[in-house]
């Protein structure tokens, strides 16, 4: 019997991140993401832990990494002017090696935009978080179920690979209500830490976090290393959901809120006769390249819907080796597209094929 | 028979500080404090960037390198998630009186039980001799090249009466190390910022005034008395805060 119950998916997110040992929460607040630090001030005193506002975002993600670097589990969230701010930090926890989780329950840009739903950090999620040669892991629920299991996942992935992981959620996903089972997902095994700076107790060496190397070789050396991990994760850790893309023609991608709508989208269109489908990126770091040159062995014809102006697009373009047509159909701002928007511009598409 | 030895807190290794520098007088005294109260094992340090970046090479504790400014704000995060350990920073002035005034102020605010060593020399000494917010009135630096002008470049900060002014805030002095009475007081202060963290009293900063002969452009003996003649009647020594007296004053 699964035990299921009703939540916004910024609660949902809060508490799975208790439920999977995070008890440290930094932070400071935001629209659209102010429900995860207000459910886990609530609830963090109640379990032994704490949930600190910061003074800034700044200030924020450097008590994370404080706190990751004593080997404790911790998070912290915020919307995309924050995030912003937040990249110093981010860059210092990755070339520290650290675990953490950030959340990015994105809104409108640029500058202070708006606070409804967007996906317009794409392209600093995935490529840009900070300045150095870095990655973080970047993870885009499309449920509130997703925002749970995903959020469980994070604090794995981040320990597993000794790095930074990124829920890239929307205004839209952290606002809903849906059921959400927190148990829905096991739990991974987690390699010893043994780099902590928590007081050595005499018992072994001083540990050092550090993420400054004055050789240039020694640097080379620390940050090629770190990328043969990204080379492991991009072998082991990409997840996406294929829907209905068996006999497609035509191949919706979109992540998150975004790819609920076009899964509407699709069986509208194939009401209409035409064989549409949808590919899921679930991780956005690391890409589903693999999945999607595959499907462009058989599908004539890519359509990338994003709330932005065309970030993902280029992705699937790399990812396909531009082999077939991708077309782009996008609103921003925080505007969202129906449905039936979306089966305009494949019946668009699909003239063109016929 | 007296024996002159390295403190078991700092590490045996050369370091980079430039001949008439008082750093390695202050790392001595921060290793002697943490010695006496004999908590290096679950001590962890938070260097800065700046001069002091290579501190976490220095002591015989788990260190964290931090981002300009932003050491108490890791430390903060140290500290809350490992209530027994105990955590120190060790800033310059443009690292605590800069950058990261917001991270200093705020631990200060919440009272966060940590230890602050902060070093004032009145210059950015790493980056080779810029004006810092502890710049003296008139004092020529390579950014301020025709001396630190109140109406162009500000004025300096005073950060022990600044902080002092909070609630969060234990015990705040500014003390001295340019001779060997001020530096054996110096070290009672230290031992007393580490010895308030034990007794989870709230934050203590004790101010270092010090010398940077390099960036001065003196030499070590002519920077003492600068720092003699020309910071100490600017930057006072003394206690600005202690909650033990207040509490005896009672």
């Amino acid at each position: 019997m699964s035990n299921k119950v009703l939540m916004k998916g910024n609660e949902a997110l809060a508490e799975a991140a208790i439920k999977s040992g995070c008890i440290h929460f930094f932070g400071y607040p935001i629209t659209p993401q102010t429900e995860v630090a207000e459910y886990l001030a609530k609830r963090l005193p109640k379990v032994g832990g704490l949930c600190l506002q910061a003074e800034s975002e700044i200030a924020a993600i450097n008590m994370v990494m404080g706190a990751a670097a004593t080997g404790t589990r911790v998070m912290t969230s915020s919307s995309s002017p924050g995030i912003s701010l937040k990249s110093e930090g981010i860059s210092y926890i990755a070339g520290c090696d650290l675990p953490c989780v950030i959340v990015n329950v994105q809104r409108g840009g640029p500058g202070l935009g708006g606070i409804q739903p967007s996906q317009a950090d794409y392209n600093q999620a995935t490529k840009a978080n900070a300045h150095g040669d870095m990655h973080v892991i970047v993870l885009a629920p499309s449920s509130v179920q997703e925002m749970a299991t995903l959020a469980g996942e994070a604090f794995d992935l981040a320990d597993i690979y000794r790095m930074p992981a990124m829920i890239l959620a929307d205004g839209a996903l952290g606002q809903m209500m849906e059921p959400v089972d927190f148990d829905a997902r096991e739990s991974r095994e987690i390699p010893e830490k043994t780099w902590v700076t928590n007081g050595h107790g005499g018992k072994r060496k001083k540990n050092i976090v550090n993420s400054l190397f004055m050789d240039p070789a020694a640097l080379e050396a620390s940050v090629v290393e770190r990328f043969k991990r990204y080379d492991e994760i991009k072998e082991k850790e990409v997840k996406y959901e294929e829907y209905m893309t068996e006999d497609a023609d035509i191949v919706l991608v979109a992540y998150g809120i975004t790819s609920r709508i076009c899964k509407s989208a699709v069986a509208a269109a194939r009401a209409a006769g035409i064989k549409v489908g949808l590919l899921r990126p679930i991780t956005l770091w690391p890409y589903p390249s693999g999945a999607l040159a595959k499907l462009a062995d058989t599908v004539k014809h890519f359509l990338v819907v994003e709330l932005n102006m065309g970030q993902m697009v280029d992705d699937v373009k790399l990812s396909i080796e531009c082999r077939r047509p991708v077309s782009f159909f996008g609103r921003t701002g925080g505007m969202l597209p129906t449905p039936d928007d979306v089966v305009e511009e494949i019946k668009k598409i699909a003239g063109g094929i016929a | 028979m007296v024996v002159f030895d390295r403190p078991k807190a700092l590490s045996d290794v050369p370091l980079h500080y430039c001949p008439g520098c008082t750093h390695g007088i202050v790392h001595r005294l921060v290793a002697e404090a943490i010695d006496d109260l004999g908590v290096v094992d679950k001590t962890v340090g938070i260097a800065p960037v700046g001069c002091s970046v290579f501190a976490y090479n220095y002591f015989e504790c788990d260190m964290i390198e931090a981002a300009h400014g932003r050491a108490p704000a890791v430390a903060t995060g140290v500290k809350r998630t490992n209530p027994d350990t105990v955590v120190f920073t060790y800033q310059g002035d443009g690292d605590l009186a800069a950058i990261g005034t917001a991270e200093t102020v705020h631990a200060c605010a919440r009272g966060e039980n940590l230890t602050i060593i902060f070093i004032n020399n009145c210059i950015y000494g790493m980056t080779g001799g810029q004006m810092a917010p502890t710049s003296m009135p008139g004092q020529v630096t390579t950014t301020s090249p025709y001396g630190r002008d109140r109406k162009i470049q500000g004025s300096p900060v005073h950060v022990c009466e600044m902080l002092s002014t909070l609630d969060g805030v234990a015990y705040a002095e500014r003390v001295s190390v340019d001779c060997p009475k001020n530096i054996l007081h110096a070290k009672k202060s230290i031992k007393k910022a580490f010895q308030n963290q034990i007794d989870k009293k709230g934050l203590s900063i004790i101010e270092v005034l010090s010398t940077c002969p390099s960036n001065w452009g003196k030499s070590p003996e002519e920077s003492l008395e600068w720092l003699r003649k020309e910071m100490m009647p600017f930057y006072p020594l003394g206690v600005y805060k202690d909650i033990d007296s207040e509490e005896e004053s009672k």
